[in-house]
């Protein structure tokens, strides 16, 4: 009993965060789709699902994202073998390179996609831009470092003796690898795809960006309708169908997700010199690196061209306000005010993510806790899951009357930015926290000291670490948000992903420039915090 | 491991001082100065106005001007809607020509008692709408060619919306979607005043003559036309009747031009909302709006023409920018009955 | 026929095997023994060919064997902890290698195979429901499948309990001498040895220190540290052994040492050894004594347990000269068990 109420009162808070600011704005905007005049009118939700369009959209966003999934899996497994068995020169700061993608923002990404793949780009000659390869292969560049981490952080604990015992028996590297070493990592890889097809099925920038118009997502249907034709039914009938998916996918990834044994050590390989014959997944893991710096290098030439010349002006622009001032504050002041809202929402979501985590990684005793526990995990994962656009108007419409007047709150983008990154906090932490023998709490109890005591003594000096590395990693997410942030009202001020897409929707040259220059910073800085992070030597950073 | 040591109390002081100085709890927002004096202008994303024109507001009102911008047009007319009984500030700027009639029939507006400087009556809305939405600004949104590319090309630039389907023009075309962005609808819009039904069909043609879609105008403009930032390699884009005062090449001439018999005249409008808290700031401000400083600042500030004929404008817009003498257009009303109809059908004509 | 030929082996750049030569002829079963750290298991991973030789030549029947890859040596390995793939049942397991070459009718011989290792009828059990010792023995299964030329066992009883690993080490040698497999076990357990193999090589500092049958060995230790290592209970020098060897009638050569065995001195009423007893502890197989001997220091005895012997008495000791081994050159008097 007194269990189960230590248990609710640790949810407590952050449930009560999540009902405010996500529960009661989505279910506000799902409300005016099914009761459109205050009647209750479920009939013309359902009728939305018989629309051919609907069905080529639902159609659209599962072959993409799937084959999104598929990419990245098949790119990623190579590099996660690479970067975590191998004593590879560089391999930390190549794994912390790979993951700054997956922080970047989406108008970055997509303009920088398209400096690769448009018309005239360098792989222009390639005729992907506005075709599915395009949105296939920049969802694969934004996800595939979800994969190397996930499958990279238990390839680097996984026993190397049964694949030595194969090989001994007979079974060739190819052998050891299908019959030995896959079926163990099933279960991260596909947590890890069950994820990733996650992210892939909710973009939204990317898909707008790249696919030219040509090709509609879920997501970008339901910006559309809301957005533009205030067709709330429809989006209702949407959102449901996306919750509903994004649940089952949850479930599945949850329950693969291997809970580690906490009497058993985690043995970390040593990554072992590099022998001819992994000759194959170096290559692989190069090309690939090749593969997502291509972007970030067009962005910074970009950066440094004016004309024909190379030139650091676009730099300099940025301590002022723009061609024509396209911006009413200099970009610097964008980026300090970015920086300010990332630390807000990054002590936001540790908070948060800190009380879930230790919620969900505590031992159960009995079916209905662990199902109890199970269904937390799930639900802190759900923002993750649900269109930026519907959360963003449904913020507007909920949350204007008191007691919960907060929509024009300073805080309302970080704490949006807080649930972006609180899923990714609690995936870091809550494995840490799992893999703390409940025995040594014990002992520590058995010796006189307090609840509060033990944590001290027994979990802190594990989780600070990664109490640090997913601040870090929270920091640099919330600094690249752009989808809830675009949508959130905001006073003059922008933050600078924000303002990386005012600069660019502006005529001329030297704000284009400027805009690049903006995103190299942007990417930049992400990257020095990642780097950081990295040296922080958290496994289960990044990790799903 | 002394290195990681250093680095994570490098982090953590990071880290530390950011927390302790940087917060935005910790900066200095005074808003709690008295809500009556304060009046709240909702906006969209592209609103932008110089620091001065701001405090000549505030100092001859007595009012403190907090915006509250996001979205675009569409979307911040649907958060006008959506919010119409518990209006998010006093008034709204940016609702335009293609979406008031949205905004007017869920009464989203309260009249505005402003009085129109001289020229703007041309942009005026009609019968309820005219006292409600006070035009502020207008830009003509029109097909734009790279000049310089044709003549090196040796070939005569397009003239007209058909000029846009034949052979020779194959593949020069980028314009941004109808569903996605403004200018996108506006274009619609023309083509929907110029064909009339058979729109489906010519859009059908524009097409198949390789016209490329982009998300907003600037992926249009600035990534795959030639005269934008990105260098792209098409000469043909969708743009406004200004856009040509901003290609101006080092010998003083620009290098792309307006095609003005594609044009469609899109009217910025402010108003006064409906349930707001401050409705007499709210009217000084609307009305401030389309008073000569604003009037002034605008085609620097948001690259749009005043309503006001009364401004002048910058060199370089009155030698550069030319504005069509007989734009198409569609009835508001016309607009409010088959937006979304026409959306549907444009997207179902354009998306595979 | 497995050859070593002077051997080096580095582990994360340290010499860990050094100067390695031995053979192994057919069908017999060799224990390399040392205590942790002495380079064996890396010997063994060398042979196997999970770790490069640096220099040297691991071969068979005289091929070198430095090309062939694990997979390829026709060797199998057999792992402390089994290494039991878990997510296959047991015949499943058994079967692996069989199915690797393709084999034919795998069944009846999955079905031979656990019935060699006692196990008939766990076929379609899977790994996590079996214990210890019915691990080891499926993987002995899995091992002996293929019949490999060279089975390779990493400390094959260690993680079992005492009793079981007493009756699995019997079995464990019964089945090998039925498969006629050659055998070469690696273990830290000089008891696991005996009972197991036909040869022993003693290893210690990367350094094979003794190599020979088992026999031989046992009787004549290279040196103390070896002695010592092979269970004898504590080695004597100087006057202490010079008195012992007279004490079993046995020549004193000047110089040497003598390893014994706890059981080399027994309780007897007219021993040739007078000792007083310092304590005295009851096993359920005999007393077990320390004994200060005149001349020779504290010494471990037993005696009957119809005799018992209270601490302070004044007893007489015989010795068993077979149960002595003297040790050529000087020992090192820092030397003990621990």
């Amino acid at each position: 009993m007194r269990r189960a109420l230590t248990l609710l009162g640790l949810a407590a808070v952050p449930v009560l965060v999540l009902a405010v600011f996500f529960v009661l704005p989505v279910s506000g905007m799902l409300a005016r789709g099914f009761w459109p005049d205050g009647r209750f009118d479920p009939g013309a939700v359902l009728e939305v699902l018989t629309r051919p369009r609907v069905h080529r959209v639902l159609w659209f966003t599962i072959w993409s994202a799937g084959l999104a999934t598929a990419v990245s899996v098949v790119l990623g497994l190579p590099a996660a073998y690479a970067l975590h068995r191998l004593a590879l020169p560089l391999r930390r700061t190549i794994r912390a390179a790979l993951l700054v993608p997956f922080v970047l923002p989406t108008v970055v990404v997509g303009v920088a996609f398209r400096q690769l793949l448009g018309e005239a780009g360098p792989l222009g000659f390639l005729g992907l831009d506005g075709t599915p390869v395009a949105i296939v292969g920049a969802l694969a560049f934004f996800n595939v470092a979800v994969v190397i981490r996930s499958v990279g952080a238990s390839w680097e604990s996984l026993d190397p003796r049964p694949g030595e015992a194969a090989a001994a028996l007979g079974a060739s590297p190819a052998q050891v690898f299908r019959t030995v070493t896959l079926p163990a990592l099933r279960p991260s890889i596909v947590s890890a795809a069950s994820v990733v097809f996650l992210f892939c099925a909710t973009s939204f920038g990317v898909v707008l960006t790249l696919g030219g118009l040509r090709y509609s997502s879920v997501e970008t249907e339901i910006y559309l309708l809301t957005t533009n034709l205030l067709d709330l039914q429809a989006a209702a009938a949407l959102s449901i169908v996306q919750l509903v998916a994004v649940t089952a996918l949850l479930v599945v990834a949850g329950r693969l997700r291997r809970v580690p044994d906490p009497s058993l050590a985690r043995v970390v390989a040593r990554p072992r010199r590099v022998r001819p014959g992994d000759a194959a997944p170096v290559v692989a893991t190069v090309l690939l690196l090749v593969v997502v710096a291509l972007p970030v290098v067009s962005l910074v030439v970009g950066s440094l061209r004016q004309g024909d010349r190379w030139t650091l002006d676009h730099y300099r622009a940025l301590a002022g306000r723009g061609a024509d001032e396209a911006l009413l504050q200099p970009a610097s002041d964008a980026l300090l005010l970015s920086l300010r809202t990332a630390v807000d929402a990054t002590w936001m979501s540790l908070v948060l993510g800190t009380l879930v985590a230790v919620v969900v990684s505590r031992r159960s005793r009995g079916r209905a806790e662990r199902r109890l526990r199970g269904v937390l995990d799930g639900f802190f994962m759900l923002p993750l899951g649900v269109s930026a656009v519907t959360l963003g108007f449904g913020f507007l419409i909920t949350l204007g009357r008191p007691p919960l007047e907060l929509r024009d709150s300073a805080l309302l983008v970080p704490v949006a930015q807080a649930l972006v990154a609180l899923p990714l906090v609690v995936r870091t932490l809550a494995p840490v926290l799992a893999s703390v023998d409940e025995r040594q709490r014990q002992a520590a109890a058995s010796l006189g000291a307090g609840p509060l005591r033990a944590a001290l003594t027994v979990d802190l000096p594990v989780v600070w670490r990664p109490l640090l590395a997913a601040a870090g990693f929270a920091f640099a997410v919330s600094l690249g948000e752009f989808g809830a942030t675009s949508f959130l009202a905001r006073d003059e001020r922008l933050t600078l992903p924000v303002a990386i897409y005012r600069l660019i929707g502006h005529p001329g040259a030297a704000n284009y420039g400027m805009a690049l220059a903006a995103s190299v910073v942007l990417a930049a800085t992400t990257a020095v915090v990642m780097l950081a992070v990295e040296r922080l030597r958290v496994p289960s950073l990044g990790a799903f | 491991m002394r290195r990681t040591h250093a680095s994570i109390t490098v982090l953590g002081l990071a880290l530390a001082a950011t927390t302790a100085g940087c917060s935005l709890g910790g900066g200095g927002d005074d808003e709690g100065a008295g809500k009556a004096e304060q009046v709240v202008l909702v906006t969209h994303e592209s609103f932008a106005l110089p620091d001065e024109v701001v405090a000549q507001f505030e100092e001859e009102s007595g009012y403190d001007l907090v915006l509250r911008a996001s979205g675009d047009a569409g979307a911040l007319t649907n958060k006008l809607v959506l919010t119409k009984d518990d209006p998010t500030g006093d008034a709204a700027f940016g609702v335009d020509n293609t979406f008031a009639s949205r905004a007017l029939d869920e009464g989203v507006f309260d009249t505005a008692e402003a009085e129109l400087p001289a020229g703007a009556d041309r942009f005026a809305l009609d019968g309820d709408g005219a006292d409600r939405l006070v035009p502020v600004d207008n830009a003509n949104v029109c097909i734009n060619v790279d000049t310089t590319w044709f003549a090196e090309q040796g070939v005569e630039p397009p003239a007209t919306l058909e000029d846009l389907t034949r052979k020779q023009y194959a593949d020069q075309l980028v314009l941004p979607g109808a569903a996605t962005s403004s200018p996108g609808l506006a274009f619609l819009l023309t083509t929907v005043a110029a064909f009339g039904d058979d729109w489906p069909s010519y859009w059908r043609d524009l097409v198949a003559n390789g016209a490329k879609l982009t998300e907003g105008w600037s992926d249009a403009y600035q990534v795959d036309f030639t005269q934008g930032g990105g260098g792209g390699d098409r000469p043909i884009v969708l743009s406004y009747d200004s856009s040509p005062a901003f290609t101006i090449a080092d010998d003083g001439t620009t290098t792309t031009a307006a095609l003005l018999d594609t044009c469609f005249t899109q009217v910025e409008y402010a108003g006064v909302l409906a349930g707001a808290e401050n409705p007499e700031g709210a009217r000084e401000l609307v009305q401030f709006l389309t008073g000569p400083e604003v009037q002034a600042a605008l085609p620097t500030s948001m690259y749009v023409f005043p309503v006001s004929s009364e401004v002048e404008l910058p060199a370089e817009w009155a030698e550069f920018a030319v504005q069509p003498d007989d734009p198409w257009s569609v009835d508001p009303a016309e607009i409010s009955a088959n937006r979304d109809a026409w959306l549907r059908e444009w997207s179902d004509v354009t998306s595979r | 026929m497995l050859g070593v030929d002077h051997v080096d082996v580095d582990y994360d750049g340290v010499p860990a095997v050094v100067d390695v030569s031995l053979d192994l002829p057919d069908g017999l079963v060799l224990a390399v023994l040392g205590p942790s750290g002495s380079g064996k298991s890396t010997l063994l991973r060398a042979i196997a060919g999970l770790e490069p030789v640096r220099s040297g030549r691991v071969t068979w029947d005289g091929a070198d064997l430095a090309g062939t890859p694990t997979h390829k040596r026709g060797f199998a390995l057999m792992f402390q902890d089994g290494q039991l793939f878990q997510h296959l049942t047991v015949a499943r397991n058994v079967a692996y290698p069989l199915r690797l070459r393709r084999a034919r009718d795998t069944a009846t011989r999955v079905a031979e195979l656990l019935e060699l290792v006692g196990l008939s009828g766990y076929g379609d059990r899977l790994p996590a429901t079996l214990s210890g010792g019915e691990r080891q023995r499926v993987a002995l299964a899995r091992s002996l499948a293929v019949e490999p030329r060279l089975l390779l066992l990493d400390e094959p009883l260690s993680a079992l309990d005492a009793g079981l690993r007493e009756r699995l080490a019997g079995d464990l040698s019964r089945i090998l001498r039925a498969a006629g497999t050659t055998a070469l076990m690696v273990t830290h357990d000089h008891e696991e040895a005996f009972a197991v193999a036909d040869r022993i090589a003693v290893m210690r500092d990367g350094r094979l220190v003794q190599h020979g049958d088992i026999d031989a060995v046992w009787r004549a230790p290279v040196d103390a540290a070896t002695a010592l290592f092979l269970g004898y209970a504590s080695v004597l020098e100087g006057g202490a052994a010079a008195r012992v060897l007279a004490a079993a009638g046995l020549p004193a050569a000047p110089g040497s040492a003598v390893a014994v065995r706890r059981s080399a001195l027994a309780l007897a009423e007219r021993g040739p050894l007078a000792a007083t007893v310092v304590s005295a502890r009851a096993t359920p197989e005999q007393v077990r004594l320390v004994v200060d001997v005149v001349g020779a220091g504290a010494l471990d005895a037993v005696a009957p347990l119809d005799h018992p012997a209270a601490p302070g008495q004044e007893v007489h000791l015989v010795v068993d000269r077979t149960r002595l081994a003297v040790l050529p050159g000087a020992a090192r008097e820092d030397l003990s068990l621990d």
